[in-house]
């Protein structure tokens, strides 16, 4: 039996009379890398928000890293790394003072934030830019920060929404090592994207539509049970039947 | 609170590198300071009068060169027909009309009467009044000269006269100037405090940056302390640099003790931050916070008692006014750098300015929400 490390029951999450996300149930198992996908509007950063704590549920169970969404938001936040849609590190602190800032915030001590800090720039390839404002860095590099900052504490899991969000193939690809690097070191990935072919790199894949969710397998078995040759095809039969988008 | 210095440390990298800031922080006060006492002054000169005279005697000179010569009156017109000068009021050219009737130098000997008329442009209230006030003035003092004149000695009735002689004390010339540094630089420590509070979060909020904050562990009280003690800090440099210019340039030295001035401050500061940063966690945009401090900060200083005195104010407006933390602030600048108070007088607005501090920044934090 595989250790579980998130679960969901019936989650929902409603604003208003509109239920962006609903009732939703899975399990992610330890060390997985987990694709979350959906059309835009589809409720996968709001369930990503609530799985955080970052907001708080309007109905259903979910339970992160052992700790209970309602009441243990910041014990989940402890034992978990996130990186948001939008870049949300300071672009007016350098790239060290970047990882330096949020490794002190996550109680990491100053021998750790050296060490960490030179292996993540050497790891990255920025010992350059290094002491450069971060405003300046190209948007593949600035994920790339984004990602290894979300990781530097070693949480047990990562939650990246759109990572690779308007970054150029080549830079997706370094990206995608990332994540298999952080992968094999035990921490389990969520990840939302809408390239399919990132679709085929994770374990197992959900597939979100209208706040619900329509299919949830290994990309093969989907491949079979909607008879289709591609991922690609496969989200094409389920989000074409959506009624919401933007 | 090792978070604690992490977080300061960013904080202070980030006003560092904000020129606008560090050139809001240097030069607003200066310049202000430099400007603002100098124009804000209740001394009503360069009053503009227009004469009409139907008697054109010898008295009617005399007066009219006594008025003039007093330094507070411009000549603007002088002749012969009310309507003529009522013009000029019309046009602006003219404050003030001093009517003399016709007869008035021969009334006054003959009769021991005689009556003036001034029309006053009452649409600048206080021109219009100290205009009055003055002129009313130097006239009763040109009343005493000619009946001391006009009644030889023998018939002079020694009538009863009260002669009141007044003495200006804690600022014995009344200086304008001694009354209103203290209190701009309040208003100036108030601005720079409450906006760069209130602008601080929300910019968080706006720049996404506060998700990354939120799902850390981070204590609330914590993240809100971060936030509080730069600008803390900053208030106090920009009090210090106030203060220093209204030595170099205004020779005020505070008559009280500094160590009083300073603590009450540091408490001060702390509720005016406090306020900054619940108006900063209310608003999802800089735009909406902006705004909301505009509106305050117009009551605040309206009603704080800088330009008009609180005394003066209808009750409501006082009952508002205690509510208002600039108001103790402007007091406690003026009786602690005039007058020489102490701890034994400022101690009530020094209670009531830790309850605003403590009030203020626990809403601020309750209100800070991770979790939304």
């Amino acid at each position: 039996m595989k250790e579980i490390v998130i679960k969901t029951d019936r989650l929902s999450k409603r604003f208003g009379d509109f239920t962006a996300v609903n009732e939703i149930s899975f399990e992610v198992q330890k060390g997985e890398i987990f694709g979350f996908l959906g059309a835009n509007g589809a409720g996968k950063t709001t369930a990503m928000r609530m799985l955080c704590g970052l907001s708080v549920p309007s109905s259903g169970k979910a339970e992160v890293a052992g700790f209970e969404v309602y009441r243990q938001s910041e014990e989940i936040k402890r034992n978990i790394g996130y990186m948001s849609q939008k870049f949300s590190l300071y672009e007016d602190l350098t790239v060290l003072e970047n990882i330096s800032f949020f490794a002190g915030i996550y109680g990491l001590s100053n021998r750790e934030i050296s060490e960490k800090t030179k292996a993540l720039v050497e790891q990255l390839g920025l010992e350059k830019e290094a002491k450069k404002l971060v405003a300046g860095l190209p948007l593949g590099w600035k994920q790339k920060l984004s990602f290894s900052v979300a990781v530097l504490h070693q949480p047990k899991i990562v939650f990246l929404d759109e990572p690779t969000g308007g970054v150029d193939p080549v830079t997706r690809r370094q990206f995608w090592d990332l994540i298999y690097e952080a992968s094999e070191k035990g921490i389990t990935v969520f990840v939302t994207t809408h390239y399919m072919d990132e679709a085929e790199y994770c374990d197992r894949v959900s597939i979100m539509v209208d706040g619900k969710i329509a299919a949830l397998d290994s990309p093969s078995n989907l491949k079979t049970q909607f008879k289709a040759g591609s991922m690609d095809e496969v989200f094409y039969q389920l989000a074409r039947g959506a009624k919401r988008g933007d | 609170m090792r978070t604690i210095r992490f977080l300061l440390q960013k904080e202070f990298r980030q006003i560092f590198r904000n020129r606008a800031i560090l050139l809001l922080i240097g030069v607003m006060p200066v310049m202000q300071l430099l400007i603002l006492p100098l124009a804000a002054n209740y001394e009503v000169k360069n009053i503009n009068l227009s004469v009409v005279d139907h008697d054109r005697s010898a008295y009617a000179q005399k007066l009219i060169t006594k008025v003039t010569a007093s330094g507070y009156f411009k000549l603007r017109g002088y002749s012969a027909s009310f309507k003529e000068e009522l013009r000029k009021i019309e046009s602006d050219e003219s404050d003030l009309i001093l009517e003399i009737p016709q007869g008035f130098e021969r009334n006054l000997i003959r009769e021991d009467q005689q009556q003036l008329f001034i029309a006053v442009n009452a649409i600048n209230g206080v021109k219009a009044n100290l205009g009055g006030a003055y002129l009313t003035s130097i006239i009763r003092n040109f009343n005493e000269e000619i009946r001391i004149e006009l009644l030889p000695p023998g018939r002079f009735n020694p009538a009863p006269v009260i002669e009141i002689t007044a003495s200006n004390w804690y600022n014995p010339l009344m200086e304008y100037r001694f009354y209103m540094v203290p209190g701009i630089l309040a208003i100036l420590v108030t601005m720079i405090g409450g906006f760069l509070s209130a602008l601080n979060i929300v910019k968080e909020k706006e720049f996404g940056t506060i998700e990354q904050i939120n799902v850390t562990p981070i204590k609330k009280h914590h993240f809100i302390l971060g936030k509080l003690i730069p600008f803390w800090v900053l208030g106090n440099v920009v009090f210090s640099l106030g203060l220093l210019v209204a030595w170099l340039i205004y020779g005020i030295i505070p008559v009280g003790s500094l160590l009083v001035l300073y603590c009450f401050l540091s408490v001060y500061l702390l509720a005016i931050l406090g306020f900054g940063l619940l108006i900063s966690t209310f608003c999802d945009t800089q735009q909406q916070a902006m705004f909301i401090m505009f509106f305050f900060m117009m009551v605040f200083i309206l009603m704080g008692g800088l330009f008009t005195s609180i005394d003066s104010m209808p009750d409501w407006a006082k009952l508002v006014s205690r509510f208002n933390p600039v108001s103790y602030l402007i007091e406690v600048m003026r009786m602690v750098i005039l007058k020489g108070s102490g701890w034994k007088e400022i101690w009530p607005q020094f209670g009531i300015i830790a309850l605003f501090a403590v009030f203020l920044n626990t809403y601020a934090i309750i209100n800070y929400k991770k979790t939304s």
